[in-house]
């Protein structure tokens, strides 16, 4: 508990010392790291790998920005929206993917999400694929319980996102410290086990399914409305894979594995990429070193080793 | 005054798996309060029949009845709510996580720390904060055993407990379910016929998917045709 409210301190604390340049990267870092958490939900706590996330990212993603550009939504009915977007996409897709398990629950994920992919671009009149819609600045202005609201406010939208992180990771924390937390953490030791205790493994699935989704897709719906932008790449299957790998490298089923996972993935690719253009394969080669030496990723390592505590 | 009805009935319950009748046409009736062995050769169907019984499969034809209600579509899940508690032939426990979050998790109190009575009536209190991956053989066997008795089943399915136990560790366990048919009954899949002749109050004897004969132990150690379904004699 004292760890994580550490860490959104320090967050804090960094905005005063930090470049723009870094304050961009890490409102970018916390609002993606929202995604990361709710992967790991899904992945890390209850053993069910998706790589089909990216559909849950884009659903809040165009919720977002198609409700504020063409159905006229204000921004917080914008979230709203998304959300409830997210909630009604999972509870679908969770219903549905949830039959299959294993690796045919990793292929039916990943398929539905390149559908959804391909919708995006289907209706190109209206998403503008891969060029995608930009949200203009006077709809990111609005007043909001008497303040007034601009998102294009670097400082502004930086302590927004680590207020959301915030309630992301405490929302983390309720979580896996409660009944259903330690239900989920039974199902992915021994789901036969856990179904022949009396409990209903397949509705404890689906609640984790729905949690994991919607935080996705409230992290799609920051992005969308903080950065302004909502393209189809967004919406592709790197978009998949990037919470999967940012969840191993910080430490799948650690409440903090994920921030840390996306933070130092962002520092990895930006370090890279101002040496060599390969940066993509430098992290290739981080990865496997990660899969050889720490599986369990970063906090799943000093977890094991130093801090039992960890949760 | 109505008829008690028996605590578990099957009635002509049958599963083929393709062409291979694992059960066939089996009534079985178990009262309350009784310690009931199941026993035959391998192959015979006593795995098959104990997971048709707790849900784990779903049978071809027929029906099972507890406490007089059919329970024939009920998911195992639910079964377990009910009071039909299995415990693993191959021992299943949660490897990773502590004796006592075992034990918590069956008592559905998952997180809590009031399960020690459960794993006191097994001797393994002493072992609550141990991992339960590293428990010893013998006492996973037992821990799996607390896990069963946390859910508070009316009937405990045993397959196949001693399996793997030493002597010494067997002798402790015939009387562990001693004690614990004083408030569960109790269905026990056994190869180890003195267990089964020391425990049972009846035995009903399985080949080939039937039940070929039931009985008290003497009757069925008496019985011609369970010593030709065991010995292979040519007249069976």
């Amino acid at each position: 508990m004292f760890l994580h409210l550490a860490v959104i301190a320090a967050l804090f604390l960094a905005q005063f010392a930090a470049s723009e340049y870094i304050v961009l990267m890490l409102t970018r870092i916390m609002v993606l790291a929202i995604f990361a958490i709710g992967y790991n939900l899904l992945f890390g706590y209850t053993g069910l790998l998706s790589l089909g996330h990216a559909m849950f990212f884009a659903t809040g993603l165009y919720a977002a920005a198609l409700g504020t550009t063409l159905m006229g939504l204000t921004v917080p009915a914008a979230f709203a929206f998304a959300v409830l977007a997210g909630l009604a996409v999972s509870l679908v897709m969770g219903v549905i993917t949830l039959r299959a398990s294993g690796v045919a629950f990793m292929i039916v994920t990943l398929m539905f999400s390149q559908a959804a992919f391909l919708t995006v671009l289907y209706f190109g009149e209206y998403t503008r694929g891969d060029e995608g819609i930009v949200i203009p600045d006077t709809i990111r202005k609005f007043a909001f319980l008497g303040f007034d609201v601009d998102l294009a406010n670097a400082v502004l939208r930086y302590n927004l996102a680590l207020a959301f992180l915030g309630c992301a990771i405490a929302f983390s924390l309720l979580i896996v410290r409660s009944r259903i937390g330690h239900i989920l953490i039974a199902i992915r030791e021994n789901e036969t086990r856990t179904s022949m205790l009396g409990y209903d493994v397949q509705r404890y699935k689906l609640a984790a399914f729905v949690m994991s989704g919607t935080l996705s897709a409230f992290s799609g719906a920051c992005y969308a409305l903080m950065f302004a932008y909502a393209g189809s790449t967004l919406a592709s299957i790197q978009y998949s894979i990037h919470p999967l790998l940012w969840t191993l490298l910080g430490g799948a089923s650690t409440v903090l594995g994920p921030v840390l996972g996306t933070g130092l993935m962002f520092v990895l690719v930006d370090l890279a990429s101002s040496y060599t253009n390969a940066n993509l394969l430098m992290i290739g080669v981080v990865l496997i070193l990660l899969v050889l030496f720490f599986p369990k990723g970063i906090l799943g390592t000093i977890r094991e080793r130093y801090w039992k505590w960890l949760p | 005054m109505a008829a008690v009805s028996p605590l578990l009935e099957t009635r002509n319950l049958s599963r083929s798996f393709g062409g291979l009748k694992a059960v066939s046409d089996v009534n079985f009736t178990l009262e309350v309060g009784e310690i009931r062995a199941v026993i035959g050769p391998n192959g015979a169907g006593k795995t098959t029949f104990v997971s048709l019984v707790s849900g784990r499969l779903a049978p071809s034809s027929g029906a099972v009845l507890f406490e007089g209600d059919d329970i024939t579509r009920l998911p195992a899940f639910k079964r377990v709510r009910l009071g039909i508690a299995y415990t693993f032939q191959i021992t299943s426990i949660y490897g990773n996580l502590t004796v006592a979050e075992n034990v918590a998790l069956a008592a559905h109190q998952p997180g809590a720390k009031s399960s020690l009575e459960y794993l006191e009536r097994v001797g393994l209190a002493g072992r609550a904060a141990q991992i339960a991956g590293t428990l010893a053989y013998g006492h996973q066997r037992l821990l799996e055993v607390a896990m069963g008795l946390a859910l508070r089943p009316k009937l405990l399915i045993l397959d196949e407990p001693t399996q793997g136990l030493s002597d010494s560790e067997i002798t402790n366990f015939i009387e562990l379910v001693r004690t614990l048919s004083k408030t569960a009954t109790v269905l026990l899949i056994e190869h180890n016929m003195p267990v089964v002749m020391e425990l049972a109050h009846r035995i009903t004897v399985l080949d080939r998917g039937q039940i070929l004969a039931e009985g008290a132990p003497e009757d069925i150690r008496a019985n011609r045709a369970v010593q030709n379904a065991y010995l292979g004699t040519a007249d069976a």
